[in-house]
């Protein structure tokens, strides 16, 4: 059901061209080599594969519908839209789809316990969820103003049986969130495993997350076969690690057809110094054990992004999607905190769904692309999360505009 | 490579039957002006090497003293370029003793590998270690080293394999770099249980002398060390005590806390 390690990428030393790769402290240098083994030998095994697929059927509810809407396509006249619903996920998002991969693992390599990084604190309910069905202890690392930014998810967390440790270093982010993981997989790395949320972080993360959100791309891939017996003209996501644009990419990979739209959070704006846009204002280096673009001043050191998505706002991106840069394969392009929040109102008015604000970017973006298209057209945007959790930021946001 | 600062004072540590001390401060924690001040002093006490921590945006591999001391630094303006300046100042007061910058690879990397490490070496630099970038990742590096003199420091941890500790031994220069404890930089209260048959490990790989850091702060922690390897590496302890000074008796208090830990003067308690 999942994608299978993939021959030609990352390479044997975990590159996609010249990013990625292992830049971490020595001391971690064993446990990577060991879930690589691990994770070959899982997917190489036939009852892994099936208790994946199980769980993914019958616990997260996959698979998650692919959508085409009607009123949003008919308000907007132009190519047809349709939607990855992948907000109807277990957790509302798909990270649940990584979450239940790397849990299993864990599990076959005989860890007790278990960190994750959370942002918007979508991957830390799912690393929490998959934690409680599995019997494994959770420590959840969260910046502080994320922990302010999404309280609920805070408090979904504890429900579910987790420990969310707040994080008050640099910009109490999900940047900083991550560094303090890795410090305590670093400490107890015998018993413990790094239940990264994206494709970022050293080899093999990046391509392990990848083949799990693989499962939106296959099942897009053949929905719409079924659909519209062709496949569609725009693939859209958002990007801010980048796992759920990945997951709806890496299947289309071979088919030229599909031209590939990333779309990063430019917060107040690209040239406002305030932004996450990390593929268009950054440049490469390395942050977080990979080599990729990274938002960062003239003297290396990292910079603090901005976006009004917690779940986007992260200075560094994944480095195949640094690859896809590159080689063209994929655009990128951004959107502003103001515009995700139109692109917010868009959907929940025109189709009845609440998007996750990370989602939100993707579909301000591909609605206006939609329009400047023929109705013979198609886009397909991943809906990669639902808006429960943004609840309060929106509304802050939108009585904002209009006292101003 | 011609021998040079470091291996001459691993030599003259070995005629004298002595066990280094190698020294680390943040560049600019808490300005630069004490850095510049404290080297000498604590190299006066008994320091025999001194890494200067290069500050970065997010070092992952230590624990709350130093980050606080290199977000401090960068706070203060200190960048890449301040470092060799640092280092360039202490050449000209006269400080003797190999110098070794340690920190991450991005902070180098924007610089530029050829152009740093050509700086460095003009500047008075003896080696390097840099937290996160194991052997795998470091072949740019090291060539840049090896044209410019440097030595590039690799470390080794309690979970290196046989395989990555003749790897770094393969491929190391100057001295060998043992992480003493399983997790980031800073004091704990005992030296970690397995530390003699890890060095021992080591030891059996290289003829490199070999330096114990992370976790060490206290005389008992400097005697432990002096047993099984050739080196201690002191970091969080050495943050700890300049916090705690005034700068008007930072170097007073540095020399004499390196005279106590590496045992050359008793504690008064």
């Amino acid at each position: 059901m999942c994608a299978q390690p993939s021959a030609a990428r990352p390479d044997e030393r975990g590159r996609f061209g010249p990013y990625g790769g292992q830049y971490i402290p020595e001391t971690l240098m064993a446990a990577v080599a060991e879930l690589e083994d691990e994770y070959r030998a899982a997917r190489a095994d036939p009852a892994f594969e099936e208790e994946l697929a199980d769980l993914l059927r019958h616990y997260a509810g996959r698979p998650t519908p692919l959508y085409f809407a009607n009123r949003l396509t008919e308000q907007l006249g132009g190519a047809r839209i349709y939607l990855k619903r992948e907000d109807l996920a277990h957790t509302g998002a798909h990270k649940i789809n990584n979450a239940l991969g790397q849990g299993l693992l864990v599990r076959r390599m005989g860890k007790p316990r278990v960190v994750a990084e959370t942002g918007a604190g979508q991957h830390g309910v799912a690393a929490a969820t998959v934690c409680a069905k599995l019997g494994l202890e959770c420590v959840v690392y969260m910046g502080e103003e994320d922990i302010r930014r999404q309280a609920l998810n805070v408090f979904r967390m504890k429900l579910l049986g987790a420990e969310v440790r707040p994080v008050a270093s640099g910009s109490r982010t999900l940047k900083d969130a991550i560094n303090e993981a890795i410090r305590d997989w670093v400490t107890n790395v015998e018993t413990t495993h790094y239940l990264i949320g994206s494709v970022v972080g050293p080899h093999p993360y990046p391509m392990i997350v990848r083949d799990f959100q693989s499962v939106i791309g296959d099942e897009s891939r053949a929905q719409m076969l079924e659909v519209e017996g062709r496949l569609p003209d725009y693939a859209v996501a958002c990007v801010g690690g980048g796992s759920n644009a990945i997951g709806l990419f890496h299947p289309f990979f071979a088919d030229e057809e599909v031209r590939f739209v990333g779309v990063e959070a430019a917060g107040e704006g690209v040239n406002s110094g305030h932004h996450a846009a990390t593929l268009a204002g950054g440049r490469p280096g390395v942050l977080h054990g990979a080599m990729s673009y990274l938002l960062q001043d003239d003297d290396g050191q990292v910079m603090e992004a901005h976006s009004i998505s917690a779940g986007l706002d992260y200075p560094g991106v994944g480095p195949e999607h640094s690859f896809y840069k590159d080689s063209g394969r994929a655009e990128y392009v951004s959107v502003t905190d103001r515009e995700a929040l139109e692109g917010f109102t868009l959907l929940c008015e025109t189709e009845g769904i609440i998007p996750a604000l990370e989602s939100a970017h993707a579909i301000y973006y591909a609605a206006n692309l939609a329009k400047t298209l023929d109705a013979d057209k198609i886009v397909l945007i991943n809906l990669s999360g639902r808006g429960d959790k943004d609840m309060d930021v929106v509304r802050e946001a939108l009585a904002d505009d209009r006292e101003a | 490579m011609k021998p040079g600062r470091i291996e001459e004072t691993f030599a003259r540590l070995k005629a004298e039957g002595r066990t280094g001390f190698v020294a680390f401060l943040t560049v600019g924690y808490p300005d630069v002006e004490s850095t510049l001040r404290i080297v000498p002093a604590l190299i006066e006490g008994g320091a025999d090497v001194i890494e200067l921590g290069v500050p970065f945006s997010d070092p992952l591999a230590d624990g709350p003293k130093i980050q606080k001391a290199s977000f401090h630094a960068l706070q203060q303006g200190v960048t890449v370029e301040t470092c060799l300046d640092v280092v360039r100042k202490l050449r000209a007061s006269g400080v003797e003793a190999p110098i070794v910058p340690m920190g991450y690879y991005n902070p180098l990397l924007a610089y530029g590998l050829a152009r740093f490490t050509k700086d460095a070496a003009e500047a008075g630099v003896d080696g390097l270690i840099i937290v996160d970038l194991p052997p795998e990742e470091s072949d740019e590096m090291l060539a840049a080293c090896e044209a410019a003199g440097l030595r590039l420091i690799y470390l080794v941890a309690p979970t290196s394999t046989e395989e990555r500790i003749r790897e770094v031994a393969r491929r190391a220069s100057g001295f060998v770099y043992c992480v003493g404890v399983t997790g980031v930089t800073g004091e704990r209260d005992e030296i970690a249980p397995g530390l003699a048959e890890f060095v021992g490990r080591v030891r059996n790989a290289t003829n490199l002398p070999i330096a114990v850091g992370f976790g060490i702060s206290l005389p008992k922690h400097f005697e432990a060390v002096a047993r099984i390897a050739d080196a201690a590496v002191i970091g969080s302890a050495i943050i700890d005590e300049i916090a705690r000074s005034d700068p008007s008796e930072q170097s007073e208090r540095l020399k004499s806390y390196a005279e106590v830990v590496t045992g050359r003067r008793g504690t008064a308690a």
